[in-house]
């Protein structure tokens, strides 16, 4: 009985189990995206009844507003869209993905795990130090964010916030590192690159834009900690003057905290999505029972878009004071990248078309990612050319944008993962994997598909009326003629359209809790599923690497592959699906045959 | 609630503010043009999906070229118009500075304020020093008084401009970095603690419209707004008189 602290301790939370670990991380995403949706109703709530008190807490002030405003998007960012989809279920599918039964340094996926968590622990702690959490937004500009003068929160809360994201970005090179070395070194024979699934090529790339984009992230938050603690002045031009502050230091430039931030900055979102592209791409597939329309064209597509990523960091800065030349070379690799995309878009199409899937709710998700990915998508042409950029930067078409794209694509993304691999999340040694509840996953999908259209669609709307991001207040402005005044007309004007968001925004957040029902319903009394429920071809329904294993001494058995995945015999009955594992030499000629003579 | 619905039907039909400004229209146009194609895009893309996802199961189709190929290379050529036709618009507006003869205004941010300054007589803008800056004592912008060309400069917490003549901005910002945005001139420019940008415009219409600041820069970011006054020219020479007339004595 004694020794059941250190048992438990060694089992459960420092074990170095990839599947573990995964579920764990998906944990602390389900925790932070409960937060960071609440915090976001909030703000909703704020912006059209700006005198409701919030319980326990009194009236939300501006600072209020904006502390919402920067642990919002930094809890969806990094521990939701970042975590849950390349950690999170990168480190619970992807070894059995590629046949292998371990990551390649378990120990430091064990670290980088709890680096991610104490990195949330800071970060949720920064909110109850003096002066509050920090109001600088995600992005963290100096010299608000240099300077503790520069307004509440930017002391010790700013503090906080820095080393939270320092400890992440080493968790993600650390896990990235992992990812990589896992992918390259532990495929099982016969895994050869062609035949990796198109989701592993997204935790692939994804991993190796973190390792430079994390890596320099975290170089710019030790120099910006410097600036603020050890008197340097990377960011801080001489004379710079905040509320009496005179800075008499050396000529910094905080431009150079904008190259840095958003070289991080732009390829962070194609590594929240790559993921979501690769599993859609998948499950299409699966459940049209189809090969995956132009493979190697998908496998060259995620990795242009992981390349041209790292290249347009710039079209986040065409007003901030970059050159104009520079501006228009942006918007040509910024543009440059809507062809890959738009070539998984066609890919999509082509998979689906007139294929009668399966409309599990799985393949729901997946279907309303390509249908957020298309709407969000379409928009960032628009936001690519500078001289539009002049009318709409951070104006609410910017938030409608990344909203869609990013957020809302990454969460059906998300979705569509937890409903297809419950099974696998599931499954122990003495049960079987369990299913979510189908029909409450229909009314989840159709629920959550309104709601996330009819949130961030009218954003646009109030976008182009003008309505600028990060106003902690449409009504109340002050100053000569306050509302009357020409920006109170411009802000008023926005009111109408904002209390239909907000509405939307409450119906999109209380959507989720049939979500949080049929977890909970599920994993208690979830029918059991079949070893292979889908029908996949991938590995990770392998019997071998089901924890919940038939076969006796499973962990020996030979894992190899002979096909790519997605082998679907349409013409014949609906189970003539071919698992990448199964040895079928006649088959597996007849393949070559077809592939050799198909013009891809 | 009627006049609500009203107003919110005619701000989805055209939600822009009014356009103002010489290079507005061609933007609005060239926005307008974006948004159609980006509707017309998001429709069929749309129809395509649901047509598949409706229609009887065929077998897979084969042509990569005229599935993927063709309309990588259409969606290619009409991002290259797009990003041409703005390019065009933007070379315009930021490859070259104004003409010699616009009007010069300093535009200065500060936490939570804009301050707007002109050269007075002598079209010289004197020193200014951060140590000197104390808006108590009517100094907000730090003039050095020691230097005779700042003796004539006139500040206003209102931006004034003729219509019909361009002018020549010059940002900078005090403590933060803040954007300086009048949606009405379709014009949007961070200013940098540090750095002086330039930005030029010509305001068309006489009237008032909003200043914003649209880069976070601290608790007061909402209420940092200021009001763009456009006058007749007649007008205007009037008012700079006066304002020569009350910065001399």
């Amino acid at each position: 009985m004694r020794a059941f602290p250190n048992r438990f301790l060694r089992k459960c939370l420092f074990s170095t189990d990839h599947r573990i670990i995964g579920i764990q991380y998906l944990v602390l995403a389900l925790v932070s995206v409960s937060i960071g949706t609440v915090l976001s109703l909030l703000m909703r709530i704020h912006l059209v009844w700006p005198e409701w008190p919030l319980p326990l807490h009194g009236p939300i002030l501006p600072e209020d507003y904006l502390a919402l405003v920067t642990i919002h998007g930094t809890i969806m960012l990094f521990f939701v869209l970042t975590t849950a989809p390349q950690a999170g279920f990168g480190n619970l599918i992807l070894p059995s993905q590629i046949g292998a039964r371990r990551m390649a340094f378990p120990a430091l996926n064990t670290a980088s795990l709890w680096l991610t968590a104490a990195a949330l622990l800071i970060l949720l702690s920064s909110t109850f130090v003096p002066g509050g959490a920090a109001i600088s937004g995600w992005t963290a500009y100096p010299p608000l964010s240099a300077i503790a003068a520069a307004g509440p929160g930017q002391g010790t809360g700013m503090d906080l916030w820095l080393i939270s994201i320092a400890f992440f970005a080493i968790a993600s090179t650390i896990s990235s590192i992992n990812f990589l070395t896992t992918i390259i070194r532990n495929r099982c024979p016969g895994m050869t690159w062609e035949r990796l699934p198109l989701t592993v090529w997204g935790w692939f790339t994804a991993a190796l834009l973190s390792i430079i984009a994390f890596s320099v992230l975290l170089a710019a938050i030790l120099l910006l900690l410097c600036d603020r603690h050890a008197g340097t002045s990377f960011f801080l031009p001489t004379g710079d003057l905040v509320s009496g502050v005179l800075h008499r230091g050396g000529d910094g430039s905080p431009l150079l905290w904008l190259h840095l931030f958003w070289f991080f900055g732009h390829p962070e979102v194609y590594i929240a999505i790559l993921p979501g592209l690769g599993l859609t791409s998948m499950l299409l597939a699966n459940f049209s029972h189809r090969r995956v329309f132009a493979y190697r064209t998908m496998i060259a597509t995620t990795l242009l878009i992981g390349f041209l990523g790292i290249l347009l960091w710039g079209h986040h800065m065409f007003v901030a004071g970059l050159n104009p030349f520079a501006s228009s070379a942006f918007s040509v690799s910024t543009m440059a990248i809507a062809l890959p995309a738009s070539a998984k878009v066609l890919s999509w199409l082509a998979t689906t078309w007139r294929s009668r899937p399966d409309n599990t709710t799985a393949m729901l998700f997946a279907l309303g990612f390509v249908s957020l990915f298309i709407t969000g998508g379409l928009t960032g042409p628009i936001l690519a050319q500078p001289i539009l950029d002049e009318y709409l930067h951070n104006t609410f078409f910017v938030v409608a944008h990344f909203h869609l794209i990013m957020a809302m694509a990454g969460i059906f993304g998300l979705y569509a993962a937890t409903y297809y691999w419950f099974p696998l999340i599931t499954a122990t040694r003495k049960h079987p994997g369990r299913l979510l509840s189908e029909p409450l996953g229909r009314l989840h999908f159709w629920c959550t598909l309104v709601g996330a259209y009819a949130t961030f669609l009218p954003m646009h709307f109030t976008g182009l009326m003008g309505e600028p991001r990060h106003y902690a207040q449409l009504t109340g402005i002050p100053g000569a003629g306050g509302a009357l005044s020409p920006a109170g007309v411009l802000l008023a004007h926005a009111i109408p359209l904002n209390l239909c968001i907000t509405y939307a925004a409450i119906f999109l957040a209380a959507a989720q809790l049939i979500f949080f029902f049929n977890l909970v319903r599920s994993l208690r009394k979830g029918t059991y599923a079949s070893e292979n429920p889908w029908q996949a071809t991938t590995l990770e329904w392998h019997p071998a690497l089901n924890p919940f294993s038939p076969l006796p001494a499973s962990d020996q058995s030979e894992i190899s592959v002979y096909r790519a995945p997605c082998e679907y015999q349409p013409a014949q009955a609906n189970d003539s699906f071919l698992p990448q594992w199964e040895p079928d030499i006649l088959t597996q000629m007849k393949m070559k045959d077809a592939t050799h003579s198909k013009p891809e | 609630m009627l006049h609500n619905r009203i107003h919110l039907i005619a701000c989805i039909s055209w939600p822009l503010p009014i356009d103002a400004s010489a290079h507005g229209p061609a933007l609005d146009h060239h926005l307008l043009l974006n948004l159609w194609i980006t509707v017309t895009l998001l429709a069929l893309a749309h129809l395509i999906l649901l047509i598949g996802l409706l229609g009887r199961r065929r077998s897979e189709p084969s042509s990569a070229w005229r599935i993927e190929y063709l309309p990588l290379a259409a969606l290619a050529l009409l991002f290259a118009f797009l990003t041409i036709r703005a390019e065009r618009l933007w070379a315009a507006s930021r490859y070259t500075g104004a003409s010699l003869t616009a009007l010069q205004v300093e535009v200065t941010g500060v936490q939570f304020a804009w301050y707007f300054r002109y050269p007075g007589p002598d079209a010289t803008f004197g020193i200014t020093r951060p140590s000197l800056v104390d808006p108590g004592a009517g100094n907000p912008l730090g003039l050095d008084p020691t230097d005779p060309h700042s003796a004539d400069d006139q500040v206003s917490s209102q931006l004034v401009l003729p219509a019909g003549r361009e002018v020549d901005l010059r940002l900078r910002a005090q403590d933060v970095i803040h954007g300086f945005s009048i949606p009405a001139m379709r014009l949007k420019q961070n200013a940098v603690p540090g750095q002086t940008i330039h930005v030029h415009f010509t305001p068309t219409t006489p009237g008032t419209y909003a200043i914003l600041c649209t880069q976070l820069c601290g608790i007061g970011h909402y209420r940092m707004n200021a009001t763009l006054r456009v006058l007749p020219p007649g007008q205007f020479a009037t008012w700079q008189t006066a304002q020569q007339e009350a910065t001399i004595r």
